[in-house]
């Protein structure tokens, strides 16, 4: 509280200074909210991941790309000016694992044919399957990006804690769709997208109750062996009778096959639940039987098949979301020392994949809020991951594991202009994030207890904190 | 039995941490002064068993211990091979039935293996070595089953019994007709739900893999032939596993009870050309010994256990000795995990019930399985060659007072009873430090909780004009 009051004055004081932005740059063409498409953070540590840090260098970000990153750079005179100094700029944080942007669960677009965690309880809408040519819960066409809703609040709470991006997957039944790599801002949903075929997802979690198949986890990983085979057979049988149409039947259409089979040849991340090492090992041999490019999500008993996991080179998004005691559970209950040391030891799974070689990336699925991901990422910390492994398995090697890695990751040139900027080491939870950049979009990131903006301008962009407009910081952008 | 058992309770603990590549490390190992029992060719008093890299090397009265082997003083203890289950569902992850369809045969039991099952270790301490790991009895044609040794602490790709032929469930009778089970209302029963249905079942399953199978051998064939352009068939992964059965590629396990049932899965597979390994339950085998025996089928049943349903309302304890006498090959085995601790007392009810003889209730746990499962040339008995899988009990395995004390597998041993009680209060230690330490950790997280619940009105902020692109940072980087 007592920050906010000294802070008020400030505010008054910028309000001023925006009104007056507002009017010069109407004529402009906007992104989101009306910046302009040159900045330049100066004086600034600069962590790009993929080198080393730069302690006092500069970013310069043009149309949504990053133009120049170093101690020596030219800054394009347009450039609007960032004052970095005390501030460190990082690469925009990439969240492996979410449905941010898609309906929840239980929703419209969350009812495959037959069942889905969702349908389960109620009656069955449609015909229960009775083997795998029925096909159940098998919806590979769905693509995240084309349900992304930019309304979904959890865009603007992941953004403001620094993720710029994040794998955006649709969920329920067996083949639930397609995820999507998507940045966090943009006007319509399509300016959101940055891969929309990123990803095949795949469950394991039987679909069918006891009156319909499949009802068991054998029973469905028979079914996406089934699904994988009519897909390769697809692509196939499809390209021989191209080639003869005189001589053969034609092969009959089927949606399932023909998008399962142009993920597999595009040599899309299949993307296999497998928490503890009984499934991450299973994951494995089923990786290497169906020969696709496979990553694992969960992951959390990782630390005992680590070696393991680096031999196949498989890459692991692995969930933050660490096991608990349940909260529910009688307080009397015996507990299991299987689970106590599981509870015990996930965390250190992150170190140990660092240690033993295997690429991960990190997924936020089932917390609530960056408050939480940061708090398990502290523990992973604790348990001894180094913090630019951490940090490298939220922005470059997660772009590797989703095949963006040519546009996103790291600050350097040519790379998307995503950045997050703070006022210290992104991992502790002290530091604040003052400013992040989404496709080169600028947002200025307040304090929780921010007083409210003036009437019209809320929707404007703030390029200059207070501080700098008082200290005069801001040159080229606001003087044209 | 009650304090086996309750001591078995005990060791659950310790089976968690029990490691067996650090108890014997040496490939060469003496087990001395044993009375063994070899099921082929009779009892050793105080004799040896020299085992090399994992296989029995000698067996006899006068084996001495080469050099720098590990010696194992069996002095006073009883020595038998390893008991085999041939029915048994431990080391399954998820359900072991998939229920949906009648034929289920796409579903593999080897997919779903899972290693960290306590089951293993109980029935490794009970005297398992080998087990038929089966799918349920829910469909007509079940899933795809595994023989796997019990390999406690191994992970789940070294649990599979090398070399044992694969196998695949069948079931007759009350349990793939779905007795007794009522799908919710506007949910179709499913088919069959009635014996004869059961039969149609399994002969339209038959015909459609004979069909299959025909597809693909015209389609090699004309590949082979030099055919260009040739669209494939599509693979099917349900009909794959009946046609390795139709290509005596694979044993078919078949659940049932009722004789006459027993004779028409026989009248089926002889139709079609296939045969069945084993009979399972069986209960009504005695019924029909003759007709089992000159199939040359297995049977593999219970000792003394019936009328839990109404097919198994004309079961009989003599059951194994009526055929055993008449020329079948008999097992006994469990179809549970606890039941499976104590297989060797199970086998001996044989000798009070029929009076079979020691050896031969002995081998109803151990070389008769053995053969069932086409193993017998590796396993079953204590002969030289064989895997060194055996079980060393404290007295006669056949009394009820026989408690294991060693369980050896391929040479190794996977349990050693004064391990596991010396390894216990360890366990107790490190749980109660886990336990402490989570407690511990939970109490700091319980102030900081408390917290925003005392202020919620923080979090409406009524009024607030939409924050637009800026927003609310909630505290703390990420």
């Amino acid at each position: 509280m007592g920050l906010m009051l000294n802070r008020a004055p400030f505010f008054v004081f910028l309000s001023v200074i925006v009104a007056a932005a507002c009017v010069m740059w109407s004529g402009r063409a906007r992104g989101e909210g009306g910046e302009p498409p040159y900045f330049a953070i100066t004086n600034a540590r600069i962590i790009p991941v993929s080198g080393p840090p730069i302690e006092s260098g500069t970013v310069v970000v043009a149309k949504g790309l990053i133009q120049a990153v170093g101690t020596n750079v030219a800054i394009p005179p347009e450039a609007w000016v960032v004052d970095g100094k005390g501030l460190t700029v990082y690469p925009g944080l990439i969240d492996a694992g979410t449905n941010i942007g898609l309906q929840q669960e239980g929703g419209e677009a969350q009812a495959p044919a037959a069942g889905g965690r969702g349908a389960r309880r109620a009656a069955p809408a449609g015909p229960i399957a009775r083997g795998p040519e029925d096909r159940p819960a098998t919806t590979p066409w769905r693509v995240a990006a084309d349900e992304f809703k930019p309304d979904d609040k959890r865009i603007e709470s992941w953004r403001n804690a620094g993720f710029t991006t994040v794998l955006s997957a649709p969920e329920g039944g067996i083949f639930p769709g397609q995820g999507s790599v998507v940045d966090l801002a943009g006007e319509r949903a399509g300016d959101f997208v940055v891969k929309p075929a990123a990803t095949l997802q795949v469950s394991f979690r039987p679909a069918g109750g006891f009156f319909g198949f499949p009802d068991s986890l054998m029973g469905t990983i028979a079914y996406v062996r089934q699904v994988l085979d009519d897909a390769s057979w697809y692509a196939q049988s499809e390209s021989i009778y191209l080639a003869n149409p005189a001589k053969n039947q034609r092969i009959p259409y089927d949606r399932a096959e023909r998008v399962v089979s142009e993920a597999l040849a595009n040599k899309e991340i299949v993307v296999l639940p497998a928490n503890n090492s009984v499934q991450i090992l299973r994951a494995l041999r089923l990786a290497d039987e169906w020969k696709i490019s496979a990553a694992l999500f969960g992951g959390q008993q990782g630390y005992a098949v680590a070696d393991a996991v680096a031999a196949k080179r498989m890459p692991v998004i692995v969930s933050l979301k660490w096991p608990e005691r349940p909260k529910d559970v009688d307080p009397e209950a015996e507990q299991s020392l299987r689970d106590l040391r599981f509870r015990d030891r996930a965390p250190g799974t992150p170190a140990a994949f660092a240690k033993a070689g295997v690429k991960f990336a990190f997924s936020s699925d089932g917390l609530s809020g960056p408050k939480d991901i940061l708090k398990n990422v502290k523990k992973a910390l604790d348990a001894g991951l180094a913090p630019d492994a951490a940090l490298r398995a939220f922005t470059k090697d997660a772009a590797e594991i989703l095949g963006v890695s040519e546009q996103l990751g790291a600050v350097e040139p040519g790379k998307i202009a995503n950045l997050v900027v703070t006022d210290g080491d992104i991992f502790n939870e002290k530091t604040k994030v003052k400013d992040v950049f989404v496709d080169g979009r600028f947002f200025e990131i307040h304090p929780e207890a921010a007083p409210e903006k003036p009437p019209h301008g809320g929707g404007e962009p703030k390029p200059m904190r207070a501080d700098e407009a008082q200290a005069g910081a801001l040159s080229s952008g606001v003087s044209r | 039995m009650k304090t086996s058992r309750f001591l078995l309770a005990l060791g659950l603990l310790a089976a968690l941490v029990s490691n067996p590549a650090r108890a014997q490390n040496s490939n060469v190992i003496l087990i001395q002064n044993a009375t063994i029992l070899t099921v082929t060719h009779g009892n050793i008093e105080r004799g040896s068993i020299l085992i090399r890299d994992g296989k029995i090397a000698d067996v006899g009265t006068d084996v001495k211990a080469p050099e720098g082997a590990t010696v194992i003083d069996a002095t006073g203890q009883f020595v038998m091979p390893g008991i085999i289950d041939c029915h048994s569902h431990i080391a399954v992850d998820g359900s072991v039935n998939e229920g949906g369809p009648s034929v289920s045969s796409m579903a593999r039991i080897p997919d779903v293996l899972n290693p960290d099952d306590i089951d293993i270790y109980r029935d490794l301490a009970g005297g398992v070595t080998t087990a038929n790991i089966l799918h349920g009895s829910a469909n007509s044609i079940g899933g795809q089953t595994v023989v796997i040794k019990l390999r406690w602490g191994k992970p789940a790709a070294d649990l599979p019994f090398q070399g044992a032929m694969p196998g695949i469930k069948f079931a007759l009778g009350e349990n793939p007709k779905r007795s007794g089970f009522t799908p919710p209302p506007g949910v179709p029963q499913r088919y069959p739900v009635t014996r004869l249905g059961v039969e149609e079942t399994i002969r339209q399953a038959f015909t459609e893999a004979r069909e299959y199978k025909k597809e693909w051998d015209d389609y090699d064939r004309r590949k082979a032939a030099g055919e260009p352009n040739l669209i494939p068939p599509r693979r099917n992964v349900t009909l794959d596993p009946l046609v390795e059965v139709l290509e005596g590629k694979r044993y078919v396990h078949a659940h049932c009870y009722r004789a006459d049932e027993i004779l028409m899965l026989l009248r089926v597979a002889k139709e079609f050309g296939f045969k069945v390994r084993t009979f399972q339950h069986v209960l009504e085998g005695y019924k029909i010994a003759d007709e089992l025996a000159a199939a040359g089928v297995g049977a593999s049943t219970f000792s003394d256990w019936w009328a839990y349903k109404m097919e198994a309302y004309d079961a009989i304890p003599y059951n194994a000795t009526l055929m055993t006498e008449r020329g079948v090959v008999v097992s006994i085995n469990s179809d549970d995990a606890e039941e499976a601790t104590h297989l060797n007392q199970e086998a001996a009810k044989s000798m009070k019930y029929g009076g079979l003889s020691s050896n031969d209730a002995l081998k109803l746990v151990t070389l008769n399985p053995a053969i069932q499962l086409g193993i017998d040339n590796r396993v079953g008995s204590i002969d030289v060659g064989k895997d060194a899988d055996l079980a060393i009990y404290n007295h006669d395995p056949l009394s009820v007072y026989a408690v294991v004390q060693k369980m050896l597998i391929d040479g190794q041993v996977y349990f050693d009873r004064q391990r596991d009680i010396a390894l216990r209060p360890a366990l107790e230690k490190e749980k109660q430090e886990l336990l402490d330490k989570e407690k511990k950790a939970a109490e700091p997280e319980k102030k900081s909780e408390e917290k925003p619940a005392a202020k919620p009105e923080r979090k409406k902020k009524p009024g607030k004009p939409d924050a637009g692109e800026t927003g609310t940072a909630e505290g703390g980087a990420l």
